[in-house]
């Protein structure tokens, strides 16, 4: 019987990936904020929207190691 | 005053009644050893009864039947509704009879492959799963017990070849399950909505917008101005409509998915589902392509001939894979929100069922409910953010499909 699922660390790796990219979406888009106050709002829809695309790219990892293991 | 008793009820309906929810809190009738499963609450099995796809529209204690409409190769068309097979409140649906050798597992119909079984309306005892080893996979296997004999339970047939573990078995279900349910009373509420807002815009010409224009006209002209219009240039009003189809509709079924005692459906966290909004752009995208980027897509221009060698497969592959990453992307974040959500809430049973201390299951409710509202409210926000995704990353494929050369 196997204690360890591969499919588990699999998904550890992943969620590690989508931490870092969306850790640097969120850094850069602060700087830039403390750079023009002034067009928060146009930073912070795109920022959202970036953390999507990246968070999806991870979720789907994360679905299929599901699936697999 | 008003608002501060009405936040007082709405907060207590949630902390009581959310507990209504959940079908696990329910001993079963027979003690042998068969039903060792019903006794020890398993969260895990509970999260993903809640977000798959029932032939019974079940709200709290009520089972709405739903149309059936089945073919088996051997035995033709049924149609029938599900009512028939007495769904009962308890087992999670399990149906008390059979009828024309199916049978309702836990909300989900399954046909008896054997000859043996009777054709006409039986009661059946009980609906047994065991975990067996079928092709080397562990699998989940039902067993209707019928006059002391068990048959075995086949499950719909899907086109996935098995990767998901299904396949092509005994018989096809085409019916009105919940998830087509809901799509349709989403898509009857979003016409209404829309049809009504349209008349009002053309009687209060030039007037201040009233009611629920107010909420809608935001929406409607964010996506206008900031995805189709930069995005598509010219064509725009020719894309609008779709692009306001596709955002509004996937907007309106995941926050369906939402709405907490109505049943929990789950619609857009369903493959099938999604796949189909994935066909409908890459058909949209694909058929509108013109001349140029379908030189794009299978002869660059403008790179030397070992690389276009190279490029072409890669494009070809990139012009299915892209529509395949709108499915996925949509299924899993909503997928994941409602599994989290099902789990917490799970856990007030975990504790409460089969805990040491019978105390620690109120501490649990409280936490336990503040965690599935905060993950609610992040819910709806993943709502927005994943329609308006789907809905930006399908104008920006179509204007890449639309645009004209320029060199």
């Amino acid at each position: 019987m196997e204690h360890l699922s591969v499919a588990a660390i699999g998904m550890g790796l992943v969620v590690i990936g989508a931490g870092i990219g969306i850790g640097n979406i969120g850094a850069k888009a602060m700087e830039s904020i403390a750079r023009q106050p002034e067009a928060i709002g146009d930073i912070r829809s795109n920022m959202i929207l970036m953390a999507a695309l990246v968070e999806g790219a991870a979720l789907i990892a994360i679905i299929m190691a599901y699936l697999i293991g | 005053m008003l608002k501060k008793i009405l936040s007082i009820i709405l907060l207590s309906m949630f902390v009581f009644g959310l507990n209504a929810q959940e079908h696990g809190s329910h001993e079963s009738p027979n003690g042998d050893e068969s039903h060792d499963s019903h006794h020890a609450f398993d969260p895990a099995e509970s999260a993903f009864h809640h977000i798959s796809n029932h032939n019974v529209y079940s709200i709290g204690p009520w089972n709405i039947p739903l149309p059936c409409i089945l073919y088996a190769p051997e035995e033709g068309w049924s149609m029938f509704m599900s009512g028939v097979f007495e769904p009962s409140a308890e087992h999670h649906g399990t149906g008390h009879k059979a009828y024309k050798k199916y049978v309702l597992d836990k909300g989900i119909v399954k046909h008896v492959a054997d000859p043996s079984f009777p054709s006409e309306e039986v009661k059946i005892e009980d609906v047994v799963t065991r975990e067996e080893m079928v092709d080397g996979k562990k699998k989940d296997v039902s067993y209707v017990k019928y006059n002391g004999k068990e048959y075995k339970l086949d499950s719909k047939s899907t086109m996935d070849g098995g990767v998901f573990g299904g396949g092509i078995t005994s018989f096809y279900d085409f019916s009105i399950t919940k998830n087509v349910a809901g799509m349709m009373l989403v898509a009857l509420f979003l016409m209404w909505v829309f049809i009504r807002v349209a008349r009002t815009y053309k009687e209060r010409e030039g007037k201040a917008p009233k009611g629920i224009q107010n909420f809608l006209e935001p929406l409607f002209l964010f996506i206008q101005d900031e995805v189709t219009k930069p995005f598509l240039g010219d064509k725009w009003e020719k894309y609008n409509p779709f692009l306001m189809t596709l955002f509004f509709f996937i907007l309106g079924l995941n926050l369906f998915g939402q709405i907490p005692f109505f049943g929990g459906s789950n619609i857009t966290g369903n493959l099938a589902v999604t796949m189909v909004l994935a066909i409908v752009t890459f058909f949209v995208v694909n058929l509108n392509g013109n001349k140029n980027y379908w030189e794009h897509v299978l002869w660059m221009p403008g790179v030397p001939a070992w690389v276009k060698t190279i490029l072409t497969p890669v494009e070809i592959m990139s012009m299915f894979i892209k529509p395949m990453t709108l499915m996925l992307r949509l299924f899993a974040n909503i997928v994941a929100g409602h599994i989290v959500i099902a789990i917490f809430i799970g856990l007030i049973f975990v504790f409460g069922k089969s805990g040491q201390l019978v105390g620690a299951s109120y501490g649990t409710s409280v936490v336990s409910m503040l965690l599935a509202m905060f993950m609610m409210s992040l819910e709806i926000l993943v709502a927005f953010v994943q329609a308006y995704v789907f809905t930006i990353l399908t104008a920006s494929y179509l204007s890449a499909a639309t645009e004209e050369a320029h060199h």
